[in-house]
């Protein structure tokens, strides 16, 4: 037991330099881990697919994808895993942090980067760079899938609106037979500039081990 | 005043003999006053006088009077109409003198025409009324002003920093009560003032520490009339004004416990836990009661659907009862008060009409205003009524203790707020913060009632305060935030891009948490939002309405509005002025190549030629005369449709039309939901995807309406091809149509280019969990 636990100290150690969580919040998303993989080294679509409460969650699919999604690892790849060691896992979460006050403005900008670039990702589905219409709409659709049968049409209209906004914002003068292809990851950075993502999109990772206070997933 | 007005020309002067005309009118009204009050004299002489001949019939006859003067019975009404014209047409006089509002904040000038006021009054009868009584104050004047800021509370930043703002509310201020107290006393007992007739030294502990509990509340009137001037950006507005409302508590527990050591002459421990408990009783017992009566009113609004016209009246009603019965039992009637507004709004909002919304809007911020003024006129002429003793000493150390306390109080408890924050507070805010802790009328009330023996000291005391943070901070504050390059006020709308990925956000923070496996505040919160969903909408909102997601409920406004401006601006095709851009919707569908036997291409409406304009504004204006006509007599219990509204009608108007009307009058008999307000009609998604809004006419309920369905069905005149709207419209089917009509019934007629509106929207039906 010994020399594995060195050797996962050591691994720990990398892994903080990499992504910025301290060795106790490793430690705990470890046990996480762990525990949703069934111990085994590697986790699964189905392990992340497993968890009740996230089957309320509109969402849930992008979600998990985004786990697989290779981008979101620090390599420029293209393409998604099927299955994900803790390192890659840890990699995800990492866009999850939150800032602390020692942060300086340009570290705030490139984590806000990095979390815009994350979303971005999510909405991207295909990996060509640019959100497109049917990319938007498909995720209109989702997040108002839960409320049951208000259907389609809204949902399109809605999107529909949102990307002439984006459009009339980043492009301005369009000639009539000028075709918007997408969004692109400048323009959807501007269209979130005012909602502060790098203070927004965080999570709180205890310190503390919580994965026993919890029986089961 | 001439001589400034003067270079600007023609219009200049006849502005500046408005003004003039205005501050004339004014004066009038103040002689007015005295003059009737002299008047009240002579009448109620000449009344004793009259009475005799009345039961001496035989005696002397009288000749028939004329014209005679009888004061005593409609004074009191008449003094009340009379001071609030008079707070109303001060307020428009300041708003015409333009530099005077910019450097001045209106509370100043307020407080000063009080000062006048009172020393007119004073000059004319030898004695002032006593207008700021405590009961005047916490039953009338109050109210109205913490209503509206509790209706209109923005929830979300609120209850994301609720714990810095206890911890300012409760902590700071009981850390202001105590230094400031404690100190007082220390300085009266060293203090040897030889010109003071008052011996300082008998002061004792205990009323030096009532004071300091009067003295050390942030009060919310007076943060309200200063920061709307300098509007400073949301969060360090909603941290002093929140905590300017939840020390309400804290001061009402304090005063009645100091009051109570006071009168039974001893503390003992058993009393300072007592207290503590009460402080627990008095808060959550005040929000409950609130709550309750929030949720009654929710409750009734659901029923309200038949009678439209009374609806504004129970949202007043119960939020007055919630107060009133949060006085009874000695609770924070204004913790009351403001959850009564924030736990009924999201419902009422859903169930009421859309003209309800906005009488209740108006007249909230009509009652605020007056109230607003009418509190600091009276302060203004109490000082001048209020027997004062003049202390140096006390005076001047009550100033730098009350300032000293506050810094320390702000500094110390940042300190350890940052440590809990994501968003740490920092030094620019810590000072906004300290500055802007501004006392008010409360103090000066509850000073009014003091039963003290030093109660004169204390209440100059307390005015002087008062006048010194209004005044001198009051003035200082915008320069100040100028310098420091606080940020302002964000007044930009909240766009669809912006509401989509912050539903996206809650969503994906939410299943991030749950894989995490931690219960975040992500997690409570979806759960609350659940909950919400599933039972309470259901019982508060009625009919279809409580089954619409936020995203459509947003969206679904701000079409209406594109809508309103469209109308306003007279048709065409340039929906939303703020994109002045040639992108329309054919600029991001994708052209498909789909075959010419199909439905025509998704590409919408090219933009329409100047010809064709023309002749869509002239259908429009002809349809709106039109159906101006046709309207039949106003009923006043019913709310009729309004003919403006058929313009909606007729701007969203589409072939099909005839084809729903069909279905909707077949429809009408078999009413699907219990709410007969709506009518299903299930229009199939034809085959042009032309994107239209298809609203329905008004209820079946009013005959009147009844009518003009057919008349409009008879109207042969709309001959549109083309529908007008290319933006953002579409074509709703199913139960939306209910929800169309629903939203077109609610439609507004008046939406004013008011700021105010956005303050609607920024609430949401989520109830995030603080950080």
């Amino acid at each position: 037991m010994g020399a594995t636990q060195t050797h996962s100290e050591y691994q720990y150690e990398n892994m903080v330099g990499k992504t910025g969580f301290s060795t106790e919040q490793i430690k705990n998303l470890h046990m996480r881990f762990q525990q949703l993989s069934g111990n085994e080294k590697t986790l699964r679509r189905e392990h992340l697919k497993n968890i009740p409460a996230l089957a309320n969650n509109p969402i849930k699919t992008e979600i998990i994808e985004a786990f697989f999604d290779k981008r979101n690892q620090l390599d420029n790849e293209l393409g998604s895993y099927e299955e994900i060691g803790f390192e890659e896992f840890l990699m995800v979460m990492s866009h999850f942090r939150p800032l602390s006050i020692k942060t300086s403005a340009e570290e705030k900008t490139a984590m806000r980067k990095q979390k815009v670039r994350f979303l971005f990702n999510m909405h991207d589905t295909d990996g060509d760079g640019k959100i497109t219409l049917e990319e938007y709409r498909k995720a209109v659709e989702e997040l108002l899938s839960e409320s049951g049968t208000i259907g389609q049409e809204v949902a399109r209209a809605i999107a529909d609106a949102a990307m002439l906004e984006v459009a009339s914002t980043n492009v301005p003068n369009m000639g009539p037979d000028d075709f918007y292809e997408g969004i692109t990851f400048e323009h959807f950075e501007e269209i979130l500039k005012d909602l502060e993502m790098e203070s927004r999109m965080h999570v709180r990772f205890l310190d503390m081990n919580t994965a026993n206070l919890r029986c089961g997933q | 005043m001439f001589s400034r007005m003067a270079p600007r020309g023609r219009s200049g002067l006849g502005r500046s003999l408005a003004e003039l005309g205005l501050l004339l009118l004014a004066i009038l009204v103040l002689l007015d006053g005295t003059v009737l009050s002299l008047v009240a004299a002579i009448s109620s002489e000449s009344d004793t006088h009259e009475a005799k001949p009345v039961t001496h019939k035989n005696t002397s006859k009288k000749s028939f009077p004329v014209l005679g003067i009888k004061y005593d019975d409609v004074s009191v009404p008449f003094e009340i109409a009379l001071w609030v014209l008079l707070a109303s047409l001060m307020k428009l006089g300041f708003h015409l003198i333009p530099r005077l509002s910019n450097v001045v904040p209106e509370s100043c000038l307020l407080i000063s025409v009080g000062l006048l006021v009172g020393g007119i009054l004073k000059l004319a009868r030898d004695e002032v009324p006593p207008v700021l009584s405590d009961r005047i104050f916490f039953l009338c004047l109050l109210p109205p002003i913490i209503l509206d800021a509790g209706y209109f509370l923005p929830i979300r930043p609120f209850v994301e920093n609720i714990g810095t703002i206890l911890m300012f509310a409760v902590v700071g201020t009981l850390w202001n009560a105590f230094f400031v107290g404690g100190l007082i006393y220390a300085v009266c007992q060293i203090a040897q003032d030889q010109y003071s007739d008052i011996d300082l030294s008998t002061i004792g502990i205990l009323p030096c520490l009532l004071f300091g509990s009067i003295i050390s509340a942030v009060d919310p009137v007076a943060v309200l009339a200063v920061f709307e001037e300098i509007h400073i950006n949301e969060l360090l507005h909603i941290l002093v004004f929140g905590e300017s409302l939840l020390n309400d508590a804290v001061t009402v527990v304090l005063y009645h416990l100091f009051e109570e050591f006071m009168d039974s002459g001893s503390v003992s421990a058993v009393d300072a836990i007592l207290g503590l408990v009460s402080f627990l009783v008095v808060a959550l017992g005040g929000v409950l009661v609130g709550a309750f009566y929030g949720i009654l009113a929710a409750f009734t609004s659901r029923f309200t659907s038949h009678t439209r016209v009374i609806e504004p009246l129970f949202v007043f009603l119960y939020s007055y009862m919630a107060y009133l019965s949060a006085e009874v039992f000695h609770l924070s009637g204004i913790m009351s008060l403001i959850a009564c507004g924030a736990v009924m709004r999201p419902y009422v909002e859903a169930n009421i009409s859309h003209k309800s919304h906005t009488t209740i809007k108006y007249f909230l911020k009509m009652w605020s205003s007056v109230s607003e003024t009418l509190i600091f006129i009276f302060l203004g002429v109490a000082t001048v009524e209020g027997e004062h003793h003049w202390d140096w000493i006390f005076l001047t150390s009550t100033v730098i203790l009350c300032l000293v306390a506050r810094i320390i109080g702000v500094v110390g408890l940042t300190f350890i707020i940052n440590k809990f924050r994501i968003v740490k507070l920092t030094t620019k805010d810590q000072f906004i913060i300290a500055y802007g802790g501004l006392r008010g009328a409360i103090a000066f009330s509850l000073g009014f009632i003091l039963h003290s023996e030093h109660k004169r000291i204390f209440l100059t005391a307390i005015i002087t305060i008062i006048f010194f943070t209004v005044f001198v901070q009051g003035m200082t504050i915008k320069p100040l935030v100028e310098l420091l390059a606080v940020k302002k006020k964000n007044e930009a709308k909240r766009s669809i891009n912006e509401e989509i990925h912050t539903r996206f956000l809650d969503h994906l923070l939410t299943g991030i948490e749950d894989i995490c496996g931690h219960y975040g505040h992500h997690h409570w919160k979806n759960k609350l939002n659940r909950f919400n969903k599933k039972y309470v909408k259901k019982i508060l909102i009625a009919g279809d309405r409580s089954k619409e997601p936020h995203l459509i409920a947003f969206y679904h406004k701000l079409e209406m509005k594109n809508a309103i401006q469209m109308v306003e601006s007279g048709g065409g095709s340039k929906l939303n002025s703020s994109f002045p851009s040639t992108v329309s919707m054919q600029n991001i569908q994708p052209k498909i190549q789909s075959p010419p036997s199909a439905r025509p291409s998704e590409r919408v409406l090219p933009q329409l030629t100047k010809g064709r304009e023309e002749e869509i504004r002239q259908i429009l204006r002809t349809n709106l005369q039109k159906t101006r006509q046709r309207l039949q007599s106003y009923n006043r219990h019913t709310l009729v449709v309004d003919p403006d509204e058929e313009g909606f009608d007729d701007l969203f108007l589409k072939k099909r039309r005839r084809m729903e009307l069909d279905w909707k009058v077949c429809k009408t008999s078999s009413h699907k939901s219990s709410n007969a307000i709506y009518s299903q009609a299930y229009v199939k998604p034809g085959a042009e995807n032309v994107p239209t809004i298809q609203i329905d006419l008004a209820s079946p309920q009013s005959p009147d309406s009844v009518r003009l369905l057919d008349e409009v069905v008879q109207d042969q005149g709309l001959t549109m091809s083309l529908p007008s709207s290319s933006r953002g419209a579409y074509k709703t089917s199913g139960k939306d149509d209910g929800r169309d009509q629903q939203t077109l019934l609610r439609c507004l007629s008046d939406p004013g280019p008011d700021p105010d509106d956005d303050d609607d929207e920024d609430y949401d039906d989520d109830e995030p969990v603080p950080t």
